[in-house]
């Protein structure tokens, strides 16, 4: 298609009788053409080399109940790579075009729902937010460490849901104003919370932490987050926090921490949990002080 | 079989604000959700919850904009409802502790939005929706509200008398993902669908995976009319490898679209000589449509939103996020390079038909946020009007759900009063020939079932389904017929409709149609089986892309976001009146009724809707 114009605006410029003003026309339109024709093959080349351009994925497989699948293993897929085209992409992709038994869990796409945390390349990732770009090659997929698998790469969450349901994760305040009357809050004491209410329950913190991994019942970093964000909201109130900070130093409480940092680094939301970890650890000993 | 007062289907914003209220009046209520009630895609919201609650503001005044938003399709009873409530509901929120954003007096931060009279739009930063879904999620935790999480609810069980108005709705059947068993769930007085959106019929759309438009095609086979599904708002600025939407505020600061040879084309073709980028969301839309159509769109595809010139400081001070969502959704660092962008399906205006206390004309089956039309966003949503939908329909449909002695409403449901027959020319046969549809059939004798006997016919019924896609041995994978009709629908009922587009969408929805009976599902496994879900969910797709497709292809005008290329006006003599869809024993029916403009002190006169 493309090489016609340039052939056509020839013929036309060759014939005789063509007046100078023509010509100079023909000329620039010639020019034009050929620029454009450049551009076209510069694309062609491009998407040439961007449908040769496939990522190799090793992906954990594990079904308790299809034969073949009862010992894991891993699966290669080699994946047609888009510019743009994130781990949860190739996944899905694979998905649709070669094996729908592939399973994970996975439905934003866009790092708010906290489902497709993920061990990639030996990292706990949400799979959304992971450009293949940014990884070496073959990637490696598998479940989240610490947890039960499910299949495939879907893990029991369970007991990760326990845990954050066991420090009270309510706003409970005996200061209420009238019912069509907000309770102030001042902006520095919303911006001190801020981060911790972010956070989606992807237990991509818990999957890192050894601490966790070693003892069953630590609350883990992302429960004792959830606890910080209602013991710093000043809207609770300083009997409601004296109650949170007594949850929280209880035998697997924050006293486990051992401040890896671990959980920090992996965090999708960039919550900065050691540091709030720290911060409650200093609040109960300063509560322990009152009371001494 | 499992039993409760009350069931609400999904657990987003409506349908946990609806098992609060529920509790609230004494009921035993559960909820039953594909996904656990975190994963919600109310989580996604960013913008913020349109509630008058300062001085200088009304919800009168918050009633005309939505009103005039709507393009006059709206129901003042519902608007009025909407915009009365929604300052109790979000005072409430923060009672719950919903972390807002605070002024320098320590009350809740509100700024302007499109279309809005007055900046009403209550906001948590950038996160209004997560900040909402969480807080209400830690009320159920705290209440000890049962959820049935990763049950996916497949099947209504509905009696199946002639007129759907004289159907009850006993209960459900799910499907628990994590064992494969599929059990029945009673519900003593009544099933809440809030199931959310239905992006995924499109190919491209701001909505998560389960988005499949569950609740309305299950509503819709039961026999419940569905309102107005033809209108579909698209945002103009959506990432396009993943559909993730950037905000409006990029172009309120300044960011500008151009086309591949660099031309600000809003101006220099004239699609919005005065406002440019600024112009509303269906304009701006179809503007980037045809440079991609007209061959100035890059890669065929998008155009680009470019908002380097604001300089790195004032895009971090306000627009930080932006940088994150460019850099990890597109691999594109929006400092360093313009972002490619391309409109995408993002909200569905129409759904289960209901009045005002959420309840649809099948006597204990209710429904609301986005799956039911009330309807308050009739032919266009303003932005911030979702949010608050959710907690006030979600409200009222539990209490009303759980027995509360309430107002009767003022809207109709069903096929009473005023309504009128019609049809509509299709190239292909419309619906499921052959198949009833999911009220429980039983040679017309199901009046004299009990509910717990429905509940059983229903479970039996779907068992059976789900069998025959386990057993069979071959045939066509869901994902084929899924990607066909999503492609179609984004190719031929976008932004841009014309009569022969849209008969190619209902020829092409026939013949996912008929593949479709012969889909298998490849994976045997009771564990964790995706493929068999998604396999249901894509029957749910065909039904409501065809309900879309043939309410454009009825509506012969130019209403809100539903354009027709023949009809370049909005026409009220004729118009004012909203798509009815129903099933009809796999026939469908389409019918009109009125829209009520009457509100309770004023009526809303049709104006034309510029800004
Ligand atoms: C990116 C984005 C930004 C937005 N920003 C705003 C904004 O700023 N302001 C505003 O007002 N609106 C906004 N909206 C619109 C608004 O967020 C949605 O309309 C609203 O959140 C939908 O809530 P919902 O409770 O109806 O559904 P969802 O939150 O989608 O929840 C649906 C629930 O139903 C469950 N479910 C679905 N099918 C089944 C099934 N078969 N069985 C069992 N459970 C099922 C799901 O598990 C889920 O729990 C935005 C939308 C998007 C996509
Ligand atoms: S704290 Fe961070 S890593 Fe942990 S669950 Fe929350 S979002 Fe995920
Ligand atoms: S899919 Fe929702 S966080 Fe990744």
């Amino acid at each position: 298609m493309s090489t016609q114009v340039p052939e056509q605006v020839e013929d036309e410029s060759s014939a005789e009788s063509v007046s100078p003003g023509k010509q100079k026309r023909d000329a620039k339109k010639r020019e034009r053409a050929e620029r454009l024709q450049e551009q076209r093959e510069a694309e062609a080349a491009e998407k040439a080399r961007t449908a040769d351009d496939t990522y190799h994925l090793k992906v954990f497989r594990y079904d308790p109940e299809v034969e073949g699948k009862q010992e894991p293993r891993f699966d290669d897929f080699y994946v047609p790579y888009k510019q743009g085209m994130t781990v949860l992409d190739a996944l899905m992709w694979a998905r649709d075009h070669y094996d729908s038994s592939l399973t994970f869990r996975h439905s934003c796409r866009q790092a708010i729902c906290g489902s497709d945390a993920l061990f990639v390349n030996g990292s706990q990732r949400l799979g959304c937010k992971t450009q293949l770009s940014d990884l070496s090659e073959p990637v490696r997929v598998e479940p989240l460490p610490h947890a039960d698998v499910v299949k495939d790469l879907v893990v029991d969450m369970e007991h990760f849901y326990d845990q954050m349901e066991a420090v009270e994760p309510y706003f409970q305040t005996n200061s209420l104003p009238a019912e069509d009357e907000e309770q102030r809050q001042t902006r520095e004491n919303r911006e001190k919370v801020k981060m911790s209410t972010r956070c989606i329950w992807c237990s991509a913190c818990m999957s890192s932490c050894n601490i966790a991994a070693g003892d069953n019942e630590y609350l883990g970093p992302a429960a004792i987050n959830k606890a910080y964000r209602f013991a710093m909201d000043e809207r609770e109130g300083e009997d409601m926090k004296q109650r949170r900070l007594e949850i929280l130093e209880q035998e697997h409480g924050v006293w486990r921490c051992q401040t890896q940092f671990s959980c920090t680094e992996v965090c999708p939301k960039d919550i900065p949990l050691t540091e709030h970890i720290q911060e409650l650890k200093r609040e109960a000993i300063k509560n322990n002080l009152k009371f001494w | 079989m499992y039993e409760h007062d009350v069931i609400v289907v999904g657990a987003g914003g409506a349908g946990l604000r609806a098992a609060i209220a529920a509790h609230e009046e004494g009921a035993d209520v559960a909820i039953v959700s594909k996904l656990h009630p975190v994963r919600s895609h109310t989580g996604a919201a960013e913008g913020g919850i349109n509630a008058a609650l300062r001085e200088g503001d009304s919800w009168e005044d918050h009633a005309y904009d939505t009103m005039k938003g709507s393009d006059y399709l709206g129901d003042a009873p519902a608007v009025e409802t909407l915009c009365k409530d929604s300052p109790k509901e979000t005072i409430q929120l923060e009672h719950w502790g919903m972390a807002f954003s605070r002024d320098d007096d320590g009350r809740v931060s509100q700024r302007p939005f499109g279309g809005l009279s007055f900046p009403r739009t209550t906001y948590a930063g950038a996160e209004t929706g997560h900040q909402l879904l969480h807080t209400m999620y830690e009320q159920l935790v705290k209440r000890g509200i049962k959820v049935y999480d990763e049950w996916h609810v497949t099947r209504l069980a509905v009696s199946d008398e002639d007129d759907p108005e004289d159907r009850t709705c006993h209960g459900i059947v799910a499907y628990d993902v994590q064992t494969g068993k599929i059990e029945g769930f009673r519900a003593r007085n009544g099933v809440i669908l809030a199931t959310g959106g239905l992006g995924q019929v499109y190919d491209h759309t701001t909505n998560a995976v389960a988005n499949t438009g569950d609740g309305v095609a299950m509503a819709y086979r039961a026999g419940a009319p569905i309102e107005d599904m033809e209108f579909i708002q698209f945002h103009p600025t959506t990432l396009p490898s993943t559909g993730v939407l950037i905000t409006e505020g990029v172009r309120g600061e300044g960011g500008i679209l151009y086309n591949k040879h660099g031309e600000r084309f809003m101006f220099e073709y004239g699609y919005a000589n005065n406002l440019g980028e600024l112009a509303s969301r269906d304009v701006v839309s179809r503007a980037e449509l045809t440079e991609v159509n007209e061959g100035r769109g890059i890669e065929d595809e998008y155009v680009h939103l470019d908002m380097r010139h604001l300089g790195e400081e004032r895009i971090v001070d306000r627009l930080e996020n932006i940088i994150h969502l460019s850099e990890d959704f597109e691999g594109v660092n929006p400092l360093e390079a313009p972002m490619p962008v391309k409109p995408g399906q993002h909200y569905a205006m129409g759904g289960v038909e209901t009045d005002e206390n959420g309840e649809t004309c099948i006597t204990g089956l209710y429904a609301a946020g986005e799956c039911a039309c009330a309807s308050v966003h009739g032919g266009n949503r303003l932005g911030g009007n979702a949010l608050p939908e959710l907690i006030v329909f979600g409200k009222r449909a539990g209490h009303h759900a759980a027995g509360k002695d309430m107002k009767d409403a003022e809207i109709t449901t069903g096929k009473v009063g005023d309504y009128e027959p019609a049809d509509v020319e299709s190239p292909v046969q419309l619906g499921e020939a052959g198949l009833g549809g999911d009220a429980v059939a039983d040679g017309g004798a199901t009046a004299d079932l009990s509910g717990d006997e429905v509940v059983q016919r229903a479970l039996d019924d779907e068992r059976e389904t789900i069998e025959h896609l386990l057993e069979k041995e071959d045939g066509i994978q869901h994902a084929e017929i899924r990607e066909r009709v999503q492609k179609s629908m984004t190719e031929h009922v976008n932004v841009f409709r014309e009569e022969e587009a849209l008969k190619d969408a209902l020829r092409d929805i026939r013949e996912a149609r008929e593949l479709y009976q012969d889909v298998y599902v490849a994976d045997k496994s009771r564990t964790f089986n995706t493929d068999l879900l998604q396999t249901l969910e894509t029957r749910n797709i065909l039904d409501i892309a065809e309900s879309i497709t043939v309410g454009a292809l009825a509506r012969n005008e130019f209403r809100g976001a539903h354009w027709r290329k023949e009809y370049q006006e909005r026409r009220d003599e004729e118009w004012l009146k909203h798509t009815m869809l129903s099933w009809n024993d796999g026939e469908p029916e389409l019918w009109y009724k009125p829209v009520i403009l009457e509100g309770e002190n004023k009526t809303y006169e049709p104006k034309i809707r510029s800004y």
